[in-house]
């Protein structure tokens, strides 16, 4: 049975004008489904070039890594879209929710892609409510605040029931009491067995997770779990 | 569904990008509707003078070409006394009228005007129907013996006397004075000639008096009926070779060319076909600068919409998905531009055909179907070929490079 990732001696670099700048160099490590695990590191640190090639969004320069058992070098782009429509699901620190569109419209996009068409928009509104949304649905994208908006990007990352959900500081431009609703809503779903890999360079964010890896200068420097783990639910530090 | 979403949250820009779309679309419309109108017309006064009437050009020309004299040349082979001998000689006529022409100023007293000088033959008045206002047409006696005496259009008459009675009114022409004797009644312009700008004079006086020369530069007869036509042609070829000594029989030697108004109508149609077809091409380039358009606010579009571009591929778009939604809104537009350039092109053609109507010309309000699937059919080919470009470009966007966009 292999794991969900499997990621051995993966390294980036970039060729810009001819000047080369390593990104990563040597990546290895594995994560298992029903994982909640960060990523940390100081901007720079190449730990967002370590989450867009873990979330099939970019291609390593060497190295190997298998997605669900998948070698992804041999995959095309094709291929990895419809990976990406269907087993993963991204929330990015700016939300990216498509502009002058329903929230219910930008939680449909997923299935838009995806060959299992059936019943979108009951979906849709279901895994909406699930986030406590049930009463936006119809909102448009810039009617509703920060923290609503960030999870309508979870839903939309839900929607298509994913076996991992990509978090990149999700947290990054929220305010801490609606930060740590989102925070919440992500141990709530690792409860309930979703695969939950968080993209952050603050130690209290990460804390929110059960394993930290710490990537600095392209390297993994730390691989440990956390022993007192913050949780958003209940009577937490930041409040 | 998302492309068309795309489109009405951007009203203004969808709108202005649409509006080459929509005039080139437009004009095409236009051109080819008022084109036919036009041609109907001309058409129809050509038919209103006759279809039983003869030409006879000096010069010989092939069938489909026009003859020489229409390019300016002076042939002098024709002459008065080839108008006579077919009055004469061949049966079914019912009347000649030769005809020498030229410009001149008439003056009568303190006033002058140019105009154009008509020296022709009594059977001017029915071989070209016309009527007469006041006085009388000259006669065939009057024809033949210099008589220094003029008939006026309807323009000239008053233009030259206003309110005043001509008739008995000596006017000057190329220091000729000649006596009114009568006046025409307004009739138009039919087939670019104005019949109401001309003065009447006789056909010898014209040529001995002003012109000095003993040629004359059209025959036109008219034949009893319809059917006789085709012979009466034949005859007078004949007649006019045995005339001008001309033994060869294939009509390559003739200096002389005849024709007959069914002639005239398809070459008059064949003609207004060139230019209708030409003015509506000149039309539809202008939907290459709307495609051009197009193009622009797509490469725009794609950029401003670089993120989006990134989250619909970091959410599943495959590349197709892509090109295809950019390719689906830059036909949208422009066949949204194309389908209300119709419906303006068609209105203004109904406008046109209104105000011609209202003018007194029997003008025929004409869409050709044809006209209308060209005109969507191009505009939706500009969407695709200038789309593309724009579409590729997104379709191909990096998804991490996308994201990343600010």
């Amino acid at each position: 049975m292999p794991g969900l990732i499997q990621v051995n001696n993966l390294s980036k670099t970039y060729d810009s004008e001819g000047v080369k700048t390593t990104a990563l160099s040597g990546v290895s490590f594995n994560i298992e489904k029903g994982e909640f695990v960060a990523i940390m590191g100081p901007s720079g640190s190449g730990k967002s070039t370590l989450m867009h090639i873990l979330g099939l969004l970019d291609r390593a320069s060497e190295g190997e890594y298998f997605f669900e058992g998948k070698n992804v070098v041999e995959l095309s782009d094709d291929e990895l879209a419809v990976l990406r429509n269907e087993s993963i699901g991204f929330v990015f620190q700016a939300f990216n929710l498509l502009p002058r569109t329903t929230v219910l419209e930008n939680v449909k996009l997923p299935l838009f892609y995806s060959k299992d068409k059936k019943d979108i928009d009951g979906r849709s509104r279901k895994v909406l409510e699930s986030v406590g949304l049930g009463h936006r649905l119809n909102f448009f994208s810039n009617q509703i605040s920060g923290g609503e908006k960030q999870r309508v990007a979870i839903a939309r990352a839900l929607v298509n029931e994913p076996s991992v959900i990509f978090a990149d500081e999700p947290t990054g431009n929220l305010d801490s009491k609606s930060g740590i609703q989102v925070m919440e809503i992500l141990q709530n779903l690792n409860d309930h067995g979703n695969t939950i890999i968080l993209v952050t360079h603050e130690t209290q964010t990460a804390e929110y997770s059960k394993r930290i890896l710490r990537i600095m200068d392209g390297k993994i420097v730390n691989d440990e779990r956390v022993e007192r783990r913050r949780l958003a639910g209940d009577g937490d530090l930041l409040k | 569904m998302m492309p068309i979403r795309t489109l009405l949250a951007n009203k203004a820009r969808s709108f202005l990008t649409m509006l080459g779309v929509i005039i080139g679309v437009g004009a095409v419309i236009v051109i080819i509707s008022v084109g036919a109108g036009a041609q109907s017309l001309i058409l129809s006064q050509v038919k209103s003078l006759g279809t039983n009437i003869i030409g006879v050009l000096p010069g010989a020309s092939n069938d489909n070409g026009p003859p020489a004299t229409v390019m300016g040349i002076v042939i002098t082979t024709l002459t008065y006394d080839d108008a006579m001998a077919i009055k004469k000689e061949i049966p079914n006529v019912v009347d000649v009228a030769a005809y020498s022409k030229g410009v001149a100023t008439v003056s009568w007293q303190s006033n002058q005007y140019d105009t154009n000088l008509s020296g022709t033959t009594a059977g001017y008045m029915n071989v070209e129907g016309g009527e007469i206002d006041e006085g009388r047409f000259f006669t065939s006696e009057e024809e033949k013996n210099l008589s220094e005496v003029a008939v006026l259009g309807a323009t000239v008459k008053d233009q030259l006397f206003g309110l005043s009675d001509p008739i008995g009114q000596k006017i000057k022409i190329k220091n000729h004075m000649f006596e009114v004797i009568g006046t025409m009644k307004k009739r138009g312009t039919v087939a670019f000639q104005d019949y109401d700008d001309q003065v009447f004079i006789p056909i010898m006086t014209m040529q001995k008096l002003i012109e000095g020369v003993n040629y004359i530069g059209m025959i036109r007869i008219k034949i009893n009926n319809e059917n006789n036509v085709q012979e009466a042609k034949d005859e007078i070829t004949a007649l006019l070779r045995e005339r001008h000594n001309i033994s060869d029989k294939s009509g390559a030697s003739d200096d002389f060319t005849v024709r007959s108004s069914d002639q005239a109508l398809s070459m008059i149609t064949s003609i207004t076909n060139a230019l209708k077809y030409f003015l509506a091409a000149m039309a539809a380039l202008s939907l290459i600068i709307g495609g051009i358009g197009i193009m622009n606010i797509m490469l725009i579009s794609v950029r401003e919409r670089t993120r989006e571009i990134g989250l619909r591929k970091a959410v599943g778009a495959k590349t197709s998905n892509i090109l295809n939604q950019f390719l689906i809104e830059a036909i949208a537009i422009t066949a949204l531009g194309g389908i209300i350039g119709i419906i303006v092109g068609v209105l203004i053609s109904f406008l046109i055909s209104v105000v011609a109507q209202s003018l007194g010309y029997s003008w025929d309000f004409i869409i050709s179907l044809t006209s209308i699937i060209l005109a969507l059919a191009v505009s939706a080919l500009v969407g695709l070929v200038f789309g593309l470009y724009p579409a590729y470009k997104a379709s191909k966007l990096e998804p991490v490079e996308a994201l990343r966009y600010e």
